[in-house]
């Protein structure tokens, strides 16, 4: 596999690829598990499906769709969750499958034969293109310089964001930030495991790091870490014995996280 | 005379249900006070509305003379404790510097070293610094309450305001946390929303009784009538370490009748 990385562009992309989500992952997975807005990213991931059908129909690319959909989406429900309170369980699932309905709607005004939307939906690392890459890529700073630079922020916004409030900072800019932040972190994932399976892979890595540490920081570091380990693990099985990458990705990191808890409970339990 | 705290006939909705109702005080500096009244009498959207976390729909709010917006960095604030995700990654000394952080976003903001030392002053005023590296999850409620005093404290107020400070900490810790207030009281002007009765005779030099009203403000003694107003039912003012003790039929029910 090593050869096919040094010699075929497409396993480049790939390798690329899998580091740029894990990275990706590690970061934002963290903040929306410990924010409690795992479903709300759920939902915009799914909203983004209108976007990459709205691609097809106008024939621009789809993941551009993808992209406008999923910031649109993240800004609508912060501003709507802002005024009705803590209630957004049904206005996520509202957008959810509005998101779907527009997709499969779009897709289905498409002139022409229907487009194969499974790598969209289920991802598929081994057809990442170099476009792919590069998008990922400056996404994936943008993020990096984002939560770096507003560290202490993050952190005292994800613990209280209330005293941010008290202080004078201005925490509905954050919010709107961190949406944007979720949406590209959505468009970054969707290659590789695609919309249906996003969330595993924003969950699992720092799930289970939490299981290890107590620090954010290294939350950050450890669940980066166990998402390159999931993406290669993707990416190995694909290669060689032609298994969905995306599938093989999620179904290693839930079970890396199971493994985890059981492990964590009987150290504990011997303690 | 300018108060530390001034509030002129301030009103607050959520909606249409009022929460506030033209309720003016005003609170000398240097006070001790205790506001009591029954939950969802608008003890916590009286601070909020002191601390500009709630837009009150009328009235006016003043702290040592001026808008209060203008003076956030006077006021520590010290939160009810039941709002904290208790599991979450961070430490109490990063709790507490969390009030250094200032009224605007910086990029690449680093705590300085006077930062880290005032921090650790603080926690060690409070009997904390040994627990400084400690997850707050593995804190006792106690505890966990002299971090979030430790963090109000940090900010270097003038005024301090805290809600329900002993709503999920025993007996004991209770006194302690009294203690401490009665202590902190003497350079700074203290606020604290409860419905903890036992701690009203003891510690407050000043109470103030609110249910949507405000219906008392002085003196600590109250008599039947005004509880009765507040509480909605006859309470039991004697009742130490005993909190709310009631004796007699509710006032809501026998209207239904």
């Amino acid at each position: 596999m090593i050869d096919a990385i040094l010699n075929y562009q497409f396993m480049q992309n790939a390798f690329f690829a899998a580091i740029l989500a894990s990275t990706a992952c590690g970061l934002i997975g963290t903040i929306i598990v410990e924010k409690k807005l795992v479903m709300l990213s759920g939902g915009i991931a799914h909203t983004s499906f209108g976007g990459i059908g709205l691609g097809y129909l106008l024939n621009i690319e789809p993941i551009y769709g993808a992209f406008g959909f999923a910031v649109a989406a993240s800004l609508a429900i912060a501003s709507i969750r802002r005024k009705i309170g803590t209630g957004s369980d049904t206005l996520i699932g509202m957008f959810w499958s509005l998101g779907m309905a527009l997709g499969v709607l779009f897709i289905g005004f498409t002139p022409g034969y229907p487009p194969d939307i499974s790598s969209y939906l289920f991802g598929d690392i081994l057809t990442v293109r170099r476009m792919d890459v590069w998008l990922m890529a400056a996404l994936t700073v943008f993020m990096i310089l984002a939560i770096s630079s507003l560290f202490n922020y993050w952190k005292a916004y994800l613990f209280d964001e209330e005293f941010l409030r008290v202080l004078g900072v201005k925490s509905s800019l954050l919010e709107n930030f961190l949406f944007v932040m979720i949406a590209l972190a959505i468009v970054i994932l969707i290659r590789v495991v695609g919309i249906v399976l996003v969330i595993a892979l924003l969950t699992a890595p720092p799930a289970a790091a939490r299981l290890y540490t107590d620090d954010l920081k290294k939350i950050m570091g450890l669940a980066i870490i166990f998402g390159l380990i999931f993406s290669f693990s993707g990416l190995t099985f694909s290669y060689y014995y032609d298994l969905p990458s995306g599938a093989v990705i999620i179904i290693t990191a839930a079970l890396f996280y199971f493994g985890s808890v059981i492990i964590k409970k009987k150290n504990t339990a011997i303690q | 005379m300018t108060y530390a705290v001034e509030l002129k006939d301030v009103s607050v909705k959520y909606g249409k249900i009022p929460a506030l109702k033209n309720v003016s005080i005003q609170i000398a500096e240097g006070a001790f006070l205790g506001i009591i009244g029954p939950n969802g009498g608008g003890k916590t959207t009286l601070l909020k509305v002191i601390l500009g976390l709630i837009e009150p729909e009328a009235g006016e709010i003043n702290v040592f003379g001026h808008p209060h917006n203008q003076m956030v960095d006077r006021i520590g604030y010290v939160p009810q404790i039941s709002n904290f995700d208790r599991d979450f990654p961070i430490s109490v000394l990063d709790v507490v510097l969390m009030a250094r952080l200032g009224g605007r976003v910086r990029f690449f903001h680093q705590y300085q070293k006077e930062d880290l030392k005032k921090a650790e002053a603080v926690l060690d005023q409070l009997n904390l610094l040994h627990l400084k590296d400690r997850q707050i999850g593995k804190l006792s409620g106690g505890q966990l309450q002299r971090v979030l005093i430790a963090r109000g404290l940090a900010v270097e107020p003038e005024i301090l305001l805290l809600d329900e400070p002993t709503a999920n900490v025993d007996a004991s810790s209770t006194s302690q946390i009294y203690e401490l207030l009665k202590n902190l009281n003497q350079d700074r002007t203290i606020i604290v929303a409860t419905h903890d009765m036992a701690a009203v005779s003891s510690y407050f030099d000043t109470l103030a009784c609110l249910n949507e009203k405000l219906y008392h403000h002085g003196d600590k003694r109250l008599d039947q009538e005004t509880t009765e107003q507040v509480f909605g039912c006859p309470v039991d003012l004697i009742a130490h370490g005993h909190p709310h003790h009631v004796f007699a039929p509710h006032g809501e029910e026998e209207n239904n009748d």
